[in-house]
């Protein structure tokens, strides 16, 4: 039995019938094609699938599509301008080599906006301590750390 | 994941009766522990009940001497809620160290105490407090709300709304952390109320549980050593891969002194 889910997906309006067990991750990836958001253990750990929902980081694999009923979501495709230029947190990854194999990439930019958002000016530690819910599996955190305070202090210039 | 149908309820009363009318039916508040169980196939209702739309349920409040917190109320509102930082900080901090921020931003206080995970923070908070959980129904102590693993007092039908947090003259929480699940291996809440003194652990048992004998030797001298030799016997106490019944029983006594010291300096 489909249900009616209507929502907002950077700045467009989607609507879909879908089974009620229709996971957020499986919503975005195969009925809208944003295979941007990754899905890494698909047991809510390792936060490649994170989003924006009504702007609060969450782990799109961890959540039915229902919840997200009405909501504002915003996946990695919807950070960059619309020209391709890319926001000032993704081109701090890029200068500092923030990625290796690039799996984690997209939850680690979602998730760092969001902490930049609580955080304007966050320290090492507040980093380390706010990314907690994202795993790189090359273990490249110390690049990650450094584009976040990169990235952190271009959002307020 | 097994197929199930889906319920969106816009009252109390709407969400209770398809609770009570539909056989095997879950209510899905945050779905932080719910979601990853369906995919396990460890649940598998046929129903799911989705909360999300009684904003009634969400929402904190400062009533007397108590802190009123709404069930829909996500662990992230509480840690940066004022209103629990000025009274009741260390409620905040129980609430910023549950999973990880993705987590605490769809993670409820009701979903989180409803399935009593034995290693849950919440439940060892409000057994700890002496809170009060209120449902569509009833008042519940905390003493009488959380009854074996995974299990509650709740009966089919019945929704929580809010649970009733007493502030604390002082209180600290303080968890091991298993360093992979970031679970509480053992966590240990410590609180003086009006002259009443209790211990709650959680993660070392079935359950949360309170130490009796650590909170009558609290009451008379609150300080580390009135409990350095109290230990809870580890016949009862889990035993798995990540520690043994001794380890979890030691534990116990040593987290439950730094509680009280970080009770005592107030951090």
């Amino acid at each position: 039995m489909g249900i009616p889910v209507s929502m907002t997906v950077n700045g467009k309006a989607v609507a879909a019938e879908i089974e009620p067990r229709t996971l957020l991750a499986q919503f975005l990836r195969e009925h809208l094609r944003l295979t941007g958001t990754h899905v890494g253990c698909d047991t809510g750990q390792c936060g490649a699938c994170t989003i924006h929902l009504n702007g609060r980081a969450v782990k799109a694999c961890n959540l039915l599509t229902a919840q997200a009923q009405g909501a504002q979501i915003v996946t990695i495709e919807g950070v960059a301008a619309a020209n391709g230029e890319l926001h000032p947190m993704q081109a701090a990854f890029r200068q500092h080599h923030g990625l290796q194999c690039g799996f984690c990439t997209p939850g680690m930019v979602m998730a760092a906006l969001d902490l930049v958002k609580r955080q304007p000016n966050p320290t090492e530690d507040a980093i380390r301590a706010g990314l907690d819910g994202n795993l790189c599996r090359c273990t490249g955190y110390h690049n990650i750390v450094k584009a976040v305070q990169t990235g952190a202090a271009a959002m307020k210039g | 994941m097994y197929a199930f149908e889906y319920h969106r309820p816009s009252s109390i009363k709407e969400a209770a009766s398809l609770a009570r009318k539909l056989a095997d039916a879950k209510l899905i508040a945050g779905g932080q522990s719910m979601v990853p169980a369906l995919k396990l196939r460890l649940a598998r209702p046929t129903a799911m009940i989705d909360l999300n739309d009684l904003p009634e349920l969400r929402g904190i409040s400062v009533v007397g001497t108590n802190v009123v917190i709404g069930a829909l109320t996500r662990h992230a509102e509480v840690a940066a809620s004022k209103d629990v930082l000025m009274t009741l900080p260390v409620l905040a901090k129980v609430a910023a160290g549950i999973g990880d921020h993705q987590v605490r931003n769809m993670g409820t206080l009701g979903g989180a105490i409803a399935n009593n995970d034995p290693a849950a923070d919440y439940p060892a908070a409000l057994l700890g407090l002496g809170a009060t959980v209120t449902t569509n129904k009833r008042d519940i102590p905390a003493d009488k709300f959380f009854t074996g693993m995974y299990e509650t007092a709740l009966k089919p039908g019945e929704i929580i709304a809010s649970v009733s947090f007493p502030m604390a003259k002082r209180a600290a929480y303080i968890k091991f952390r298993n360093p992979a699940s970031r679970f509480a291996l053992v966590g240990v809440f410590v609180s003086e109320t009006a002259g009443n003194v209790r211990v709650a652990v959680t993660g070392a048992a079935p359950c949360v549980f309170r130490v009796k004998n650590m909170e009558k030797a609290l009451a008379s001298k609150f300080a580390p050593e009135a409990i350095a030799r109290i230990r809870v016997p580890a016949d009862n106490l889990n035993s798995d891969l990540h520690a043994g019944a001794e380890y979890r029983s030691h534990l116990i006594t040593v987290l439950a002194q730094r509680a009280v010291e970080a009770a005592l300096s107030g951090k």
